[in-house]
């Protein structure tokens, strides 16, 4: 087919797609490449943690296992040591489960309530409340660390389960208020107008109509506050105290122990057993993640 | 009519946020078994008075009553009132029966009641096969009779309708409009209905109250307001196409008054004035398009003159056509069986009895 006879084709229908045009080639290839450089250190701890440590010290850290095996992930989970306990990480972890767990629900439930009620029963002086609350979230929270260790001992809390609880529900307060109220305030106004002509009060009006229509909104939060918790180190490592240090403290006692060699595969599986629950959670929700933050963005 | 005590009574009702005056100093009756509509371009504050008087705004100052009873105080759901929203406000979540029955199970009536209440309002708006579906699969017009039908079912005393047709289409919105004037027959409710609409205003009120910047501007029986406005803003706000205005001055011709602007004179004679008409006054002369009659002769020596055709509007049942009178452009309606020709000479003859007169200062009707 010469070039003059194409261009005498009489354009008709779908135009044809052009799979191989610089543009495409252009977009995929500088997708392909981030998407490479993000994957690589996963792809080198999957495989040292797969190795054993003479193979390690031959230090080729990108080619795949001679032998695999899964020693260093059962020594990670059961008998690595932190400190003076060799009972592995599955004590931070069964500490991290009893802190996000409470930590989640109390979180999402109080700020649900004050998002509603900051969207739907404005009162006097609530736009004031509302930015004091924002602006606890820029503030950075090393810098509220020394009173708030001396109000939990005074409360009697410090070093215990409830303290860690109480101060991850009070730091997620910002944020979920925030995003709740927006959520709240795009949802028509005109049916919490309709339920109060109807005769609902505050709680019937929250649960029975603004609940049931803001299921994505508690999956953004869910989502939010179980990575942001489980993730935590700086509250777990200060509030928690000994006993009931979370999964992210453990797994830094493990991998920052200076005496002995250092176990590259024990450490790589670790800290994979450590990051698996938020990847998870991004896994299976990542849809509503981003259909939630976008739900509640629309409105400020 | 308003022998008997007021359904709703409005009294020196003002609503302020902050220093910006939303509703000023209103006072409204509206008689037991009205069809009352409040009317006016966006922002007047019309859907604000709603609001107030179903309760879900407080007011600054002023007093509500309802049947009698002063509800200035009282929530929504004890003054005695039904709402429509122009959303539907259906809460998507609930099938239309419980959409219904929402509010009477909040109240806690009796099961046997609400379902008696239910199956008289789903027969009255024809709504019965529609009982378990979900909002979401209903059309507009239906989402619309099942707002109305949660209003109904109250069993109140006022209906309240915020811009209630305002999402429907065209077509939908005329034959919900003629449904909702049946309602109010059946029914004999008071009811007061609020909308931009002017066409809906006309036909669906008894008395319709125009409104602009929290302020009742006119609030008169529909007719009266279509061909006595009281002002320049009720004039040009009411009528489509609108009223045309020229502006000019008294003068006097044989001891008569007559309206005059550069080349043309119109005999004031048989206009209804309510002030006398001074000598040298500048005023507005208002007429609507289908008070001229158009002509190829001159007509009646005092009220006519000629014009050159602007541009024709065929509209299917009539024609607008548009003139230059005075150097302003003038639309007049006319059969559409003749076409007019851009350029065409044409004589036009007032009837000063259906024009309406205002003073150009205070923009009052005179």
């Amino acid at each position: 087919m010469t070039v003059a006879s194409q261009t005498t084709i009489e354009p008709r229908g779908k135009r044809p797609a052009q799979r191989f045009a610089p543009s495409t080639i252009m977009i995929y290839g500088v997708l392909l490449v981030a998407a490479i450089y993000y994957l690589l250190p996963l792809y080198v701890m999957i495989i040292t943690s797969l190795k054993g440590m003479p193979e390690i010290r031959l230090g080729n850290i990108f080619s795949p296992p001679v032998e695999v095996t899964f020693q260093s992930w059962s020594t990670a989970w059961d008998s690595a040591c932190t400190g003076l306990y060799c009972e592995g990480l599955k004590v931070g972890f069964m500490n991290s489960v009893k802190i996000t767990i409470p930590s989640v629900i109390a979180s999402i439930m109080i700020a649900s309530v004050n998002g509603y009620a900051l969207a739907n029963w404005r009162f006097k002086g609530s736009e004031v409340f509302f930015s004091i609350l924002l602006f606890g979230a820029f503030i950075p929270y090393q810098v509220m660390l020394y009173p708030l260790v001396i109000i939990t001992r005074e409360l009697g809390i410090f070093g215990t389960l409830t303290g860690v609880i109480v101060i991850h529900t009070v730091f997620g307060m910002p944020i979920l208020t925030l995003l709740f109220r927006n959520y709240f305030a795009s949802l028509p106004v005109e049916l919490f107008k309709a339920a109060r002509v109807d005769g609902a009060g505050f709680w019937r009006i929250f649960f029975q109509i603004m609940v049931p229509m803001s299921a994505p909104i508690f999956v953004v939060a869910i989502i939010l506050q179980v990575t942001g918790i489980w993730n935590d180190f700086l509250f777990g490592v200060v509030f928690a105290g000994t006993k009931n240090v979370p999964m992210t403290v453990q797994l830094n006692n493990i991998v920052n122990s200076t005496q002995g060699v250092k176990e590259y595969n024990v450490n790589m599986a670790a800290t994979i057993l450590t990051g698996l629950v938020p990847l998870l959670v991004y896994f299976f929700s990542g849809k509503y993640f981003v259909r939630g933050i976008a739900a509640g963005a629309v409105k400020g | 009519m308003t022998q008997q005590s007021p359904s709703v009574s409005i009294k020196d009702l003002s609503l302020n946020y902050g220093s910006v005056s939303v509703l000023k100093d209103l006072n409204i009756d509206v008689a037991d078994g009205e069809f009352l509509v409040l009317l006016g371009p966006s922002g007047c504050g019309k859907s604000t008075l709603l609001n107030c008087i179903a309760g879900l705004l407080e007011i600054s100052d002023g007093q509500i009553f309802i049947k009698d009873k002063n509800v200035t105080w009282k929530e929504p759901k004890d003054r005695g009132i039904g709402m429509v929203f122009q959303s539907y406000a259906l809460y998507p979540q609930m099938t239309v029966e419980k959409n219904l029955s929402f509010g009477l199970r909040v109240a806690g009536l009796p099961k046997a009641e609400i379902e008696k209440r239910i199956a008289n309002a789903a027969d009255i708006l024809q709504i019965g096969p529609l009982l378990q579906r979900k909002p979401g699969a209903l059309s507009g017009g239906q989402r619309q009779r099942v707002a109305i039908g949660r209003a109904l079912v109250r069993d109140v005393d006022v209906f309240l309708f915020d811009e209630p047709l305002s999402n429907l289409d065209a077509k939908l919105r005329s034959e919900l409009r003629v449904e909702i004037k049946r309602l109010h027959h059946k029914l004999a409710n008071t009811m007061i209905y609020v909308t931009h609409d002017q066409i809906e205003a006309l036909t669906l009120a008894d008395r319709i109250a125009v409104m602009k910047g929290g302020l009742i501007q006119q609030l008169d029986e529909p007719l009266t307001i279509y061909n006595k406005p009281r002002n320049l803003f009720v004039a040009s706000f009411i009528g489509s196409p609108s009223m045309n205005f020229l502006k000019g001055e008294i003068a006097e011709r044989d001891g008569k008054p007559i309206f005059s602007i550069a080349d043309l004179d119109v005999s004031l004679e048989s206009y209804a004035a309510l002030e006398p008409l001074q000598a040298g006054r500048s005023v507005i002369f208002g007429f609507r398009p289908e008070h001229i009659t158009l002509s190829d002769q001159p007509g009646p020596a005092g009220r006519s003159c000629q014009a050159t055709v602007d541009l024709d509007e065929p509209m299917g049942a009539d024609s607008l056509v548009w003139l230059k009178v005075a150097g302003k452009a003038v639309s007049v309606r006319v059969d559409s069986g003749r076409r007019y020709q851009n350029g065409e000479i044409v004589h036009l003859t007032f009837d000063p009895a259906l024009a309406s007169l205002f003073d150009s200062q205070t923009e009052d009707r005179i």
